[in-house]
């Protein structure tokens, strides 16, 4: 339904000398009628997040066997509390910060150091092979290798947290490798031969010299680790075998069951899962948006 | 491996050691250790965590193991019945279709939504902020919130206005409950793909429109014209990463139908998940191979289109 704005924007064509209806930078004049079909379809969003709230916010008698969507009043901030304690939310939220945090530093730090050690080598073919060796990852999806990884994560002891954060690295390294080293290649190497010439080794090259040169492109790739590891739920849902040690997703999963009494703990508890992206997305905007940017097209 | 043909040592430092030695030292070790410490890491971890157990998957593809215990050698049988189960081969057609659809849904209005965001209407920004919001959320979590919705709230709306194809919820029709997982998983995806076309209308120059309206385009040919094939190879680079994406669907299938009614909307990474439960290890192995020369069918035909377009997607 949305597709109709594909359509030209219903802008004051006829008129002489229009301006062109399209992208307008600065200047020009607000086109009304097209900003009220985008109001419109915004609610296609806004609506849901409403709904979620208004649930958390009310009792069952006010949910009832209505629609949901009723304004809660008085507002039931209790749901928040039951929520916490039935899902040991505390517990969960730390699980999904351990993961998320280890898979970034991790991913910034092994696919930053392959790719300048592959870039700058370029010219020896064990390098070119390294290179299109880890590429393969590109080509297997999880679910391809997940019943023999998850016996191999269960025999050396890593089905928990740590082993999943080590998962999401692994299977993030291609595309992050192919990132780093696509940046890399931007970056002149004179500069890492001045700096050697003044008697820095290569582990202070990198330390020094090429690691705040590559921060904008570390950016991207720990704003894409933090969206993937913080939502993922396939891998900690097959991997971690304690329930006790789930992140914030599976939780919501394992709980379901007991949700089915009380919807409106549920919703508290799902808005809580949803709450942290969506703050630091709200703080971070520009670059979350910059980061997807140049990440989806390098 | 030849040991001579070697590209000429470019690296400064100065040698006085035997020559053979040396020969052997420049095979292994052409360039400073450090610069090897660095990529071992990567190639031994990821050796182990991913290829190794990949290999090893393919391996019991051809055995009867069922997990642990003994096994032995059934050639392909595991591929033959998985083409003959019906299951599999519904989770493929489901998986497929609905990767189909959700794909050309979520380009179509993702590319309208972009068009509409670059173009200059009132509070851009603060549109722009709603639009992506879905992008950061958990895709398990909105299926939760849309199964109520879906199910219970949007059947009840449709009842009092006797709306009749919605008074009874989609998700528990086994033909329509596909559908749901379209909407959702689309929902979710649609911010990613508008970013990217974003960046592609702004590398677009005005000019070019202001060109074209005074040659009198209208907007609707301007769009055809123009804004479309511009943002052709954007097109392509969305619909490779959501296609990609859309055929490991998982999440939104738990979260919204639980693979249901039945198995109507069991996706194929939900059929290989199964094999750790029902004891088919191998069987679910075998179907994992073929679902990975699915992949590596699409993978191949997007690196064949991003080297046709001169690598620089």
């Amino acid at each position: 339904m949305a597709t109709q704005v594909t359509t030209p924007p219903p802008v004051a064509a006829p008129r002489i000398r229009a301006r062109r209806p399209r992208p307008i930078p600065e200047g020009g004049r607000v086109n009304w009628g097209l900003t009220i079909v985008i109001a419109i379809v915004s609610l296609v969003v806004l609506i849901p997040l409403y709904f979620a709230i208004a649930m958390a916010l009310k009792s069952p008698a006010q949910t009832g066997t209505g629609t949901g969507f009723n304004f809660p009043w008085p507002m039931h901030w209790g749901n928040f509390r039951a929520a916490w304690d039935l899902t040991n939310t505390p517990l969960a939220f730390s699980m999904s910060l351990l993961i998320t945090v280890i898979a970034v530093a991790g991913e910034i730090f092994v696919s930053s150091l392959a790719a300048w050690a592959i870039v700058r080598n370029w010219g020896h073919w064990q390098f070119r092979a390294t290179f299109v060796y880890l590429l393969l990852a590109l080509f297997i999806p999880f679910p391809v290798v997940a019943l023999p990884q998850v016996k191999l994560m269960a025999a050396i002891g890593l089905a928990n947290p740590f082993g999943v954060a080590i998962l999401h690295i692994m299977f993030q390294l291609a595309f992050n490798v192919l990132l780093f080293s696509a940046y890399i290649r931007s970056i002149p190497g004179e500069l890492e031969e001045s700096a050697r010439m003044d008697g820095c080794t290569t582990w202070q090259v990198y330390r020094k010299l090429v690691l705040p040169l590559l921060a904008p492109i570390a950016a991207t790739v720990g704003i894409f680790a933090f969206l993937q590891s913080w939502n993922d739920f396939m891998m900690p849902q097959l991997i971690t075998a304690n329930p006790k040690y789930q992140t914030l997703p599976v939780v919501q999963y394992l709980f379901q069951d007991q949700f089915t009494t009380n919807f409106n703990v549920a919703f508290a508890s799902y808005l809580m899962a949803l709450l942290p992206t969506l703050v630091v997305f709200l703080i971070a905007q520009r670059w979350v948006v910059s980061g997807i940017m140049r990440g989806s097209i390098k | 491996m030849s040991a001579t043909a070697l590209p000429s040592q470019r690296t400064a430092g100065v040698r006085s050691r035997p020559r053979a030695l040396s020969k052997l030292k420049k095979l292994f070790f052409p360039v400073a250790p450090a610069y090897l410490l660095m990529t071992i890491p990567a190639i031994v971890l990821f050796t182990f965590f991913i290829i190794y157990p990949t290999v090893q998957g393919m391996f019991w593809s051809f055995t009867n193991y069922v997990g642990y215990g003994n096994w032995h050698f059934i050639g392909l049988a595991n591929y033959q019945a998985a083409f003959a189960d019906p299951t599999i081969r519904d989770s493929y057609g489901f998986t497929l279709l609905f990767a189909v659809v959700a794909c050309l849904l979520t380009n179509a209005v993702a590319m309208a939504l972009a068009i509409a965001l670059n173009a200059k209407i009132k509070w851009r920004a603060g549109f722009r902020t709603i639009f992506f919001m879905p992008m950061v959320l958990s895709g398990l979590v909105v299926s939760y919130i849309f199964t109520f919705i879906i199910g219970t709230s949007v059947p009840i709306i449709a009842g009092a206005i006797h709306f009749a194809p919605l008074e009874s919820s989609i998700l528990a029709n086994q033909h329509t409950a596909w559908l749901g997982i379209v909407f959702v998983a689309s929902w979710v995806a649609i911010p990613g793909a508008i970013i990217i076309y974003l960046a592609g209308l702004v590398s677009i120059p005005n000019e070019v429109y202001e060109a074209a309206s005074i040659d009198g385009a209208s907007a609707w040919k301007q769009f055809q014209r123009m804004t479309f094939p511009l943002l052709f190879p954007f097109f392509i680079i969305n619909t490779i990463l959501t296609f990609k994406a859309f055929l490991n669907v998982y999440d939104i299938c738990v979260g919204l139908t639980g693979g249901g009614p039945g198995t109507a909307t069991t996706s194929v990474a939900q059929t290989i998940f199964s094999g750790f439960f029902t004891g088919d290890y191998a069987y679910q192995m075998a179907n994992a191979v073929i679902f990975f020369i699915i992949t590596l069918f699409f993978a191949l035909f997007q690196l064949s289109v991003i080297r046709r377009r001169g690598g620089s997607l």
